[in-house]
Protein backbone atom coordinates (compact mmCIF):
# COMPACT_ATOMS: atom_id res chain seq x y z
CA UNK A 1 0.00 0.00 0.00
CA UNK A 2 2.03 3.07 -1.41
CA UNK A 3 1.04 6.56 0.08
CA UNK A 4 -1.88 5.60 1.48
CA UNK A 5 -1.67 8.53 4.14
CA UNK A 6 -3.68 11.39 2.26
CA UNK A 7 -6.21 8.66 1.43
CA UNK A 8 -6.51 8.64 5.28
CA UNK A 9 -6.77 11.88 5.74
CA UNK A 10 -9.56 12.78 3.07
CA UNK A 11 -11.79 10.46 5.16
CA UNK A 12 -11.03 12.02 8.15
CA UNK A 13 -11.48 15.15 6.89
CA UNK A 14 -14.48 14.67 5.16
CA UNK A 15 -16.33 13.11 8.23
CA UNK A 16 -15.12 16.18 10.59
CA UNK A 17 -16.47 18.59 8.04
CA UNK A 18 -19.57 16.68 7.73
CA UNK A 19 -20.22 16.31 11.45
CA UNK A 20 -18.72 19.87 12.23
CA UNK A 21 -20.73 21.38 9.49
CA UNK A 22 -23.63 20.53 10.80
CA UNK A 23 -23.53 20.12 14.38
CA UNK A 24 -21.02 23.32 15.36
CA UNK A 25 -21.93 26.48 16.25
CA UNK A 26 -22.63 29.47 13.32
CA UNK A 27 -23.00 33.03 13.73
CA UNK A 28 -26.94 34.04 13.27
CA UNK A 29 -28.14 35.92 10.34
CA UNK A 30 -31.22 37.08 8.58
CA UNK A 31 -32.31 35.20 5.63
CA UNK A 32 -29.66 32.83 5.61
CA UNK A 33 -30.16 31.33 8.88
CA UNK A 34 -29.26 27.89 9.52
CA UNK A 35 -28.10 27.59 5.83
CA UNK A 36 -25.24 29.08 5.96
CA UNK A 37 -24.01 25.70 6.78
CA UNK A 38 -24.27 25.00 3.07
CA UNK A 39 -20.80 27.27 2.92
CA UNK A 40 -19.01 24.16 4.04
CA UNK A 41 -20.49 22.26 1.01
CA UNK A 42 -21.37 25.11 -1.98
CA UNK A 43 -18.84 27.53 -1.79
CA UNK A 44 -15.58 24.64 -0.80
CA UNK A 45 -16.94 22.77 -3.94
CA UNK A 46 -17.11 25.37 -6.18
CA UNK A 47 -13.31 26.27 -4.93
CA UNK A 48 -11.84 22.56 -4.97
CA UNK A 49 -13.30 22.04 -8.14
CA UNK A 50 -11.68 25.31 -9.42
CA UNK A 51 -8.47 24.23 -8.10
CA UNK A 52 -8.80 20.07 -9.56
CA UNK A 53 -9.67 22.33 -12.96
CA UNK A 54 -6.08 24.49 -12.50
CA UNK A 55 -4.21 21.42 -11.98
CA UNK A 56 -5.93 19.66 -14.65
CA UNK A 57 -4.79 22.82 -16.79
CA UNK A 58 -1.06 22.66 -15.71
CA UNK A 59 -0.85 18.86 -16.63
CA UNK A 60 -2.43 19.65 -20.21
CA UNK A 61 0.54 22.40 -20.56
CA UNK A 62 2.80 19.94 -19.31
CA UNK A 63 1.40 17.00 -21.70
CA UNK A 64 2.04 19.60 -24.85
CA UNK A 65 5.81 20.05 -23.27
CA UNK A 66 6.78 17.31 -22.97
CA UNK A 67 4.28 14.67 -24.85
CA UNK A 68 3.74 12.07 -22.83
CA UNK A 69 -0.02 10.50 -22.32
CA UNK A 70 0.11 9.56 -18.84
CA UNK A 71 -0.48 13.58 -18.39
CA UNK A 72 -3.25 13.69 -20.56
CA UNK A 73 -4.27 10.46 -19.05
CA UNK A 74 -4.06 12.76 -15.46
CA UNK A 75 -5.68 16.11 -16.98
CA UNK A 76 -8.43 14.40 -18.62
CA UNK A 77 -9.30 12.48 -15.27
CA UNK A 78 -9.01 15.78 -12.87
CA UNK A 79 -11.09 17.81 -15.05
CA UNK A 80 -13.69 14.54 -15.26
CA UNK A 81 -13.32 14.64 -11.11
CA UNK A 82 -13.81 18.70 -11.60
CA UNK A 83 -17.22 18.65 -13.49
CA UNK A 84 -18.22 16.13 -11.10
CA UNK A 85 -18.20 18.53 -8.47
CA UNK A 86 -19.48 21.44 -10.35
CA UNK A 87 -22.37 19.57 -10.83
CA UNK A 88 -22.33 18.91 -7.18
CA UNK A 89 -21.73 22.80 -6.22
CA UNK A 90 -24.67 23.53 -8.67
CA UNK A 91 -27.43 21.50 -6.89
CA UNK A 92 -25.92 22.44 -3.47
CA UNK A 93 -26.29 25.82 -4.83
CA UNK A 94 -29.85 25.74 -6.43
CA UNK A 95 -30.84 23.80 -2.58
CA UNK A 96 -29.15 26.66 -1.27
CA UNK A 97 -31.28 29.20 -3.51
CA UNK A 98 -34.36 28.00 -3.00
CA UNK A 99 -34.42 28.60 1.21
CA UNK A 100 -32.81 32.20 0.67
CA UNK A 101 -33.78 33.57 -2.60
CA UNK A 102 -37.12 31.52 -3.17
CA UNK A 103 -36.36 30.41 -6.27
CA UNK A 104 -33.78 27.07 -7.30
CA UNK A 105 -32.82 28.84 -10.03
CA UNK A 106 -33.01 32.65 -9.78
CA UNK A 107 -31.95 34.52 -13.10
CA UNK A 108 -28.62 35.49 -11.63
CA UNK A 109 -25.36 36.33 -13.40
CA UNK A 110 -23.19 33.85 -11.83
CA UNK A 111 -25.67 31.10 -12.18
CA UNK A 112 -25.96 31.94 -15.86
CA UNK A 113 -22.27 32.12 -16.37
CA UNK A 114 -21.33 28.69 -14.12
CA UNK A 115 -24.31 26.89 -16.57
CA UNK A 116 -21.97 28.39 -19.80
CA UNK A 117 -18.82 27.45 -17.71
CA UNK A 118 -20.34 23.95 -17.23
CA UNK A 119 -21.24 23.50 -21.24
CA UNK A 120 -17.53 24.51 -22.05
CA UNK A 121 -16.17 21.60 -19.87
CA UNK A 122 -19.10 19.05 -21.26
CA UNK A 123 -18.06 19.92 -24.90
CA UNK A 124 -14.29 18.79 -23.62
CA UNK A 125 -15.98 15.68 -22.62
CA UNK A 126 -17.58 15.47 -26.13
CA UNK A 127 -14.28 16.67 -28.01
CA UNK A 128 -12.33 13.65 -26.30
CA UNK A 129 -14.89 11.23 -27.51
CA UNK A 130 -14.79 12.60 -31.10
CA UNK A 131 -11.32 11.19 -31.63
CA UNK A 132 -9.74 7.61 -32.22
CA UNK A 133 -6.18 8.40 -32.25
CA UNK A 134 -4.94 8.47 -28.86
CA UNK A 135 -1.69 10.92 -29.62
CA UNK A 136 -4.36 13.19 -31.64
CA UNK A 137 -6.97 12.98 -29.15
CA UNK A 138 -4.39 13.94 -26.35
CA UNK A 139 -3.37 16.86 -28.02
CA UNK A 140 -6.19 18.33 -29.15
CA UNK A 141 -7.79 18.29 -26.37
CA UNK A 142 -4.92 19.49 -24.27
CA UNK A 143 -5.07 22.53 -26.75
CA UNK A 144 -8.88 23.07 -25.74
CA UNK A 145 -8.41 22.34 -22.22
CA UNK A 146 -6.23 25.26 -21.40
CA UNK A 147 -8.52 27.41 -23.88
CA UNK A 148 -11.54 26.61 -21.78
CA UNK A 149 -9.68 27.21 -18.66
CA UNK A 150 -8.60 30.47 -19.47
CA UNK A 151 -12.13 31.32 -20.51
CA UNK A 152 -13.60 29.73 -17.76
CA UNK A 153 -12.01 31.92 -15.09
CA UNK A 154 -12.95 35.56 -16.61
CA UNK A 155 -16.74 34.14 -17.01
CA UNK A 156 -16.99 32.73 -13.52
CA UNK A 157 -15.02 35.13 -10.78
CA UNK A 158 -14.10 38.33 -13.06
CA UNK A 159 -17.66 39.19 -15.35
CA UNK A 160 -20.58 38.25 -12.48
CA UNK A 161 -18.47 40.76 -10.07
CA UNK A 162 -19.08 43.59 -13.12
CA UNK A 163 -22.80 43.37 -12.88
CA UNK A 164 -25.19 42.91 -10.18
CA UNK A 165 -25.75 39.59 -8.88
CA UNK A 166 -27.32 37.85 -5.91
CA UNK A 167 -23.96 36.55 -4.82
CA UNK A 168 -21.85 38.36 -2.15
CA UNK A 169 -18.57 39.71 -3.94
CA UNK A 170 -20.58 41.05 -6.60
CA UNK A 171 -22.30 44.87 -7.85
CA UNK A 172 -20.78 46.32 -4.54
CA UNK A 173 -22.03 43.64 -1.98
CA UNK A 174 -19.34 42.07 0.30
CA UNK A 175 -17.71 38.99 -0.13
CA UNK A 176 -18.80 36.56 2.52
CA UNK A 177 -15.46 36.23 4.51
CA UNK A 178 -15.37 40.50 5.71
CA UNK A 179 -18.28 40.13 7.93
CA UNK A 180 -20.09 36.88 8.53
CA UNK A 181 -17.62 34.29 8.39
CA UNK A 182 -16.52 33.95 11.86
CA UNK A 183 -13.55 31.92 13.32
CA UNK A 184 -15.68 29.02 13.91
CA UNK A 185 -16.42 28.41 10.51
CA UNK A 186 -13.70 29.02 9.88
CA UNK A 187 -12.09 25.73 11.56
CA UNK A 188 -14.54 24.01 9.38
CA UNK A 189 -14.09 26.21 6.05
CA UNK A 190 -10.86 25.78 5.07
CA UNK A 191 -10.76 22.17 6.41
CA UNK A 192 -14.06 21.66 4.08
CA UNK A 193 -12.08 22.50 0.66
CA UNK A 194 -8.62 20.79 1.64
CA UNK A 195 -10.54 17.40 1.93
CA UNK A 196 -12.79 17.82 -1.07
CA UNK A 197 -9.71 18.65 -3.03
CA UNK A 198 -8.05 15.21 -1.52
CA UNK A 199 -11.08 13.49 -2.80
CA UNK A 200 -11.28 14.79 -6.14
CA UNK A 201 -7.46 13.63 -6.40
CA UNK A 202 -8.96 10.20 -5.07
CA UNK A 203 -11.55 9.92 -7.33
CA UNK A 204 -8.86 10.91 -10.66
CA UNK A 205 -6.45 8.73 -9.10
CA UNK A 206 -8.73 5.53 -9.11
CA UNK A 207 -9.84 6.05 -12.76
CA UNK A 208 -6.15 6.74 -14.01
CA UNK A 209 -5.19 3.14 -12.18
CA UNK A 210 -8.15 1.87 -14.63
CA UNK A 211 -6.88 3.33 -17.92
CA UNK A 212 -3.19 2.16 -17.13
CA UNK A 213 -4.70 -1.05 -16.65
CA UNK A 214 -6.81 -1.23 -19.52
CA UNK A 215 -4.06 0.50 -22.14
CA UNK A 216 -1.41 -2.43 -20.48
CA UNK A 217 -4.23 -5.61 -21.01
CA UNK A 218 -5.09 -3.97 -24.01
CA UNK A 219 -1.27 -3.94 -25.41
CA UNK A 220 0.12 -7.78 -23.77
CA UNK A 221 -3.29 -8.67 -26.22
CA UNK A 222 -2.01 -7.21 -28.93
CA UNK A 223 1.71 -8.64 -28.34
CA UNK A 224 -0.40 -12.30 -27.48
CA UNK A 225 -1.46 -11.96 -31.38
CA UNK A 226 1.32 -11.00 -32.73
CA UNK A 227 2.94 -14.34 -31.21
CA UNK B 1 -22.11 34.13 -47.15
CA UNK B 2 -23.36 37.55 -48.39
CA UNK B 3 -26.36 35.67 -50.10
CA UNK B 4 -26.41 33.46 -46.27
CA UNK B 5 -26.83 37.25 -44.20
CA UNK B 6 -29.27 39.12 -46.65
CA UNK B 7 -31.55 35.75 -46.75
CA UNK B 8 -31.35 35.21 -43.06
CA UNK B 9 -32.51 38.99 -42.72
CA UNK B 10 -35.20 39.00 -45.21
CA UNK B 11 -36.46 35.51 -43.44
CA UNK B 12 -36.72 37.78 -40.47
CA UNK B 13 -38.38 40.85 -41.96
CA UNK B 14 -41.05 38.66 -43.66
CA UNK B 15 -41.69 36.76 -39.89
CA UNK B 16 -42.10 40.37 -38.03
CA UNK B 17 -43.97 41.44 -41.55
CA UNK B 18 -46.99 40.12 -39.39
CA UNK B 19 -46.57 42.34 -36.47
CA UNK B 20 -45.01 45.24 -37.42
CA UNK B 21 -45.54 47.05 -33.87
CA UNK B 22 -43.88 44.12 -31.96
CA UNK B 23 -40.18 45.09 -33.35
CA UNK B 24 -39.21 46.88 -30.23
CA UNK B 25 -35.11 47.61 -30.36
CA UNK B 26 -34.36 45.48 -27.51
CA UNK B 27 -35.56 42.87 -29.79
CA UNK B 28 -34.46 44.51 -33.28
CA UNK B 29 -30.83 44.46 -31.84
CA UNK B 30 -31.09 41.07 -29.66
CA UNK B 31 -32.17 39.59 -33.63
CA UNK B 32 -29.20 41.40 -35.04
CA UNK B 33 -26.58 39.80 -32.99
CA UNK B 34 -28.00 36.25 -33.33
CA UNK B 35 -28.17 36.52 -36.64
CA UNK B 36 -24.28 37.49 -36.45
CA UNK B 37 -23.46 34.90 -34.33
CA UNK B 38 -24.78 32.39 -36.88
CA UNK B 39 -23.40 33.95 -39.82
CA UNK B 40 -19.99 34.08 -37.94
CA UNK B 41 -20.29 30.37 -37.09
CA UNK B 42 -21.11 29.27 -40.41
CA UNK B 43 -18.08 31.43 -42.28
CA UNK B 44 -15.28 30.72 -40.19
CA UNK B 45 -16.31 27.16 -39.24
CA UNK B 46 -15.38 26.95 -43.25
CA UNK B 47 -11.91 28.46 -42.89
CA UNK B 48 -10.02 25.06 -42.29
CA UNK B 49 -12.15 22.16 -43.08
CA UNK B 50 -12.67 23.86 -46.32
CA UNK B 51 -9.19 23.42 -47.57
CA UNK B 52 -7.23 20.58 -48.94
CA UNK B 53 -5.09 18.06 -47.25
CA UNK B 54 -2.84 19.08 -49.43
CA UNK B 55 -2.68 22.25 -49.39
CA UNK B 56 -2.61 22.34 -45.74
CA UNK B 57 0.80 20.38 -46.34
CA UNK B 58 1.91 23.10 -48.22
CA UNK B 59 1.38 25.85 -45.99
CA UNK B 60 3.07 23.76 -42.96
CA UNK B 61 5.78 23.73 -45.18
CA UNK B 62 6.11 27.20 -46.27
CA UNK B 63 5.61 29.39 -42.91
CA UNK B 64 5.75 29.08 -39.32
CA UNK B 65 2.07 28.11 -36.94
CA UNK B 66 2.19 31.33 -35.83
CA UNK B 67 2.04 33.50 -39.05
CA UNK B 68 -0.97 30.87 -40.19
CA UNK B 69 -2.94 31.71 -37.38
CA UNK B 70 -2.25 35.66 -37.33
CA UNK B 71 -3.03 35.40 -40.83
CA UNK B 72 -6.21 33.64 -40.79
CA UNK B 73 -7.30 35.51 -37.50
CA UNK B 74 -6.90 38.90 -39.75
CA UNK B 75 -8.38 37.50 -42.59
CA UNK B 76 -11.55 36.33 -40.84
CA UNK B 77 -11.77 39.63 -38.96
CA UNK B 78 -12.10 41.18 -42.23
CA UNK B 79 -14.12 39.47 -43.66
CA UNK B 80 -16.91 39.23 -40.23
CA UNK B 81 -16.76 43.06 -40.36
CA UNK B 82 -17.40 43.24 -44.16
CA UNK B 83 -19.89 40.78 -43.63
CA UNK B 84 -21.33 42.49 -40.39
CA UNK B 85 -20.91 45.92 -41.90
CA UNK B 86 -23.06 45.47 -45.08
CA UNK B 87 -25.64 42.64 -43.11
CA UNK B 88 -26.12 46.03 -40.69
CA UNK B 89 -27.05 48.04 -43.79
CA UNK B 90 -29.21 46.07 -45.13
CA UNK B 91 -31.27 45.00 -41.49
CA UNK B 92 -30.99 48.66 -40.90
CA UNK B 93 -32.65 49.14 -44.86
CA UNK B 94 -35.52 46.34 -44.53
CA UNK B 95 -36.26 46.45 -40.36
CA UNK B 96 -35.83 50.36 -40.06
CA UNK B 97 -32.67 51.87 -37.95
CA UNK B 98 -33.44 52.78 -34.10
CA UNK B 99 -29.65 53.48 -33.75
CA UNK B 100 -29.07 56.41 -31.82
CA UNK B 101 -25.58 56.70 -31.53
CA UNK B 102 -24.39 55.19 -34.94
CA UNK B 103 -20.67 55.68 -34.13
CA UNK B 104 -20.71 53.50 -30.79
CA UNK B 105 -22.20 50.85 -32.64
CA UNK B 106 -19.82 50.79 -35.53
CA UNK B 107 -16.94 50.42 -32.75
CA UNK B 108 -19.41 48.05 -31.29
CA UNK B 109 -19.82 46.44 -34.96
CA UNK B 110 -15.75 46.41 -35.12
CA UNK B 111 -14.93 45.08 -31.51
CA UNK B 112 -17.37 42.21 -32.59
CA UNK B 113 -15.90 40.77 -35.62
CA UNK B 114 -12.77 41.29 -34.02
CA UNK B 115 -13.78 38.94 -31.20
CA UNK B 116 -16.10 36.35 -33.56
CA UNK B 117 -13.03 35.85 -36.03
CA UNK B 118 -10.82 35.27 -33.18
CA UNK B 119 -12.57 32.91 -31.07
CA UNK B 120 -13.87 31.10 -33.74
CA UNK B 121 -10.50 30.65 -35.43
CA UNK B 122 -9.03 28.52 -33.08
CA UNK B 123 -11.92 26.80 -32.66
CA UNK B 124 -12.67 25.70 -36.36
CA UNK B 125 -8.44 24.55 -36.36
CA UNK B 126 -9.48 22.30 -33.20
CA UNK B 127 -12.81 21.15 -34.88
CA UNK B 128 -11.87 20.37 -38.59
CA UNK B 129 -9.15 17.58 -36.67
CA UNK B 130 -12.36 15.61 -35.72
CA UNK B 131 -14.86 13.17 -38.18
CA UNK B 132 -17.93 15.31 -37.69
CA UNK B 133 -16.68 18.79 -37.24
CA UNK B 134 -19.91 20.95 -38.08
CA UNK B 135 -21.39 19.35 -34.85
CA UNK B 136 -18.21 19.92 -33.21
CA UNK B 137 -18.02 23.97 -34.26
CA UNK B 138 -21.35 24.47 -32.67
CA UNK B 139 -20.54 23.22 -29.53
CA UNK B 140 -17.67 24.05 -28.74
CA UNK B 141 -18.26 27.45 -29.86
CA UNK B 142 -21.67 28.73 -28.55
CA UNK B 143 -20.54 28.48 -24.95
CA UNK B 144 -17.08 30.24 -25.19
CA UNK B 145 -19.00 32.81 -27.07
CA UNK B 146 -21.21 33.34 -24.71
CA UNK B 147 -19.88 35.80 -22.59
CA UNK B 148 -18.37 37.78 -25.76
CA UNK B 149 -22.16 37.59 -27.04
CA UNK B 150 -24.05 38.93 -24.07
CA UNK B 151 -21.32 41.67 -23.85
CA UNK B 152 -21.51 42.62 -27.37
CA UNK B 153 -25.69 42.72 -26.51
CA UNK B 154 -24.79 45.23 -24.03
CA UNK B 155 -22.64 47.28 -25.10
CA UNK B 156 -24.85 47.53 -28.61
CA UNK B 157 -28.07 48.33 -26.20
CA UNK B 158 -26.24 51.52 -25.02
CA UNK B 159 -25.49 52.89 -28.08
CA UNK B 160 -29.06 52.10 -30.07
CA UNK B 161 -30.48 54.36 -26.80
CA UNK B 162 -27.27 57.22 -27.74
CA UNK B 163 -26.61 57.04 -24.33
CA UNK B 164 -22.91 58.94 -23.54
CA UNK B 165 -19.53 57.01 -23.98
CA UNK B 166 -18.52 57.34 -20.92
CA UNK B 167 -21.29 54.86 -19.71
CA UNK B 168 -19.75 52.33 -22.33
CA UNK B 169 -16.25 52.52 -21.25
CA UNK B 170 -16.44 49.31 -18.87
CA UNK B 171 -17.84 47.34 -22.03
CA UNK B 172 -15.60 48.57 -24.22
CA UNK B 173 -12.31 48.04 -22.25
CA UNK B 174 -13.87 44.14 -21.12
CA UNK B 175 -14.34 43.14 -24.96
CA UNK B 176 -10.92 44.59 -25.52
CA UNK B 177 -9.38 42.30 -22.59
CA UNK B 178 -11.35 39.04 -23.71
CA UNK B 179 -9.97 39.75 -27.51
CA UNK B 180 -6.60 40.45 -26.30
CA UNK B 181 -7.09 37.12 -23.99
CA UNK B 182 -8.30 34.81 -26.76
CA UNK B 183 -5.62 36.31 -29.36
CA UNK B 184 -2.82 35.40 -27.10
CA UNK B 185 -4.07 31.96 -26.07
CA UNK B 186 -4.80 31.07 -30.26
CA UNK B 187 -0.92 32.83 -30.93
CA UNK B 188 0.68 30.10 -28.38
CA UNK B 189 -1.40 27.28 -28.87
CA UNK B 190 -1.95 26.48 -32.31
CA UNK B 191 1.38 25.33 -32.94
CA UNK B 192 0.31 22.25 -31.16
CA UNK B 193 -2.99 22.09 -33.05
CA UNK B 194 -1.01 22.56 -36.56
CA UNK B 195 1.21 19.77 -35.61
CA UNK B 196 -1.17 16.86 -35.78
Amino acid sequence: MRKIWWKILCIVIIFYVIIFGFMGPVPHLAIVNETIRNTYFHVALWLAMTTLLLAAMIFSINYLRTGLVSNDDIASELTKSGIFFGLLGCMTGSAWATFTWGDPWPNDPKLNSAAVGMLIYLAYLLLRSSFEDEQRRARISSVYNIFAFAVFVPIIYILPRLTDSLHPGSGGNSTFGSIDIDNDMRKVFYPAIIGYILLGMWLAELRIRVKVINRVREENFIMSKKV
Amino acid sequence: MLLYVVSTVFVCYLSFNLRRGQLTPIVWNTLFWIIMLFTAVNAIGKSFSQERFGRLIYYYSLCSPQAIIISKIIYNSLIMMVLSLIGFGFYAFVLGNPVGDTNLYMVCIALAAVGFASVLTLIAGIASKADNSATLMAVLSFPIILPMLLMTIRLAKNALDGLDWSVSTDEITTLLAIDAIVITLSYLLFPYLWKS
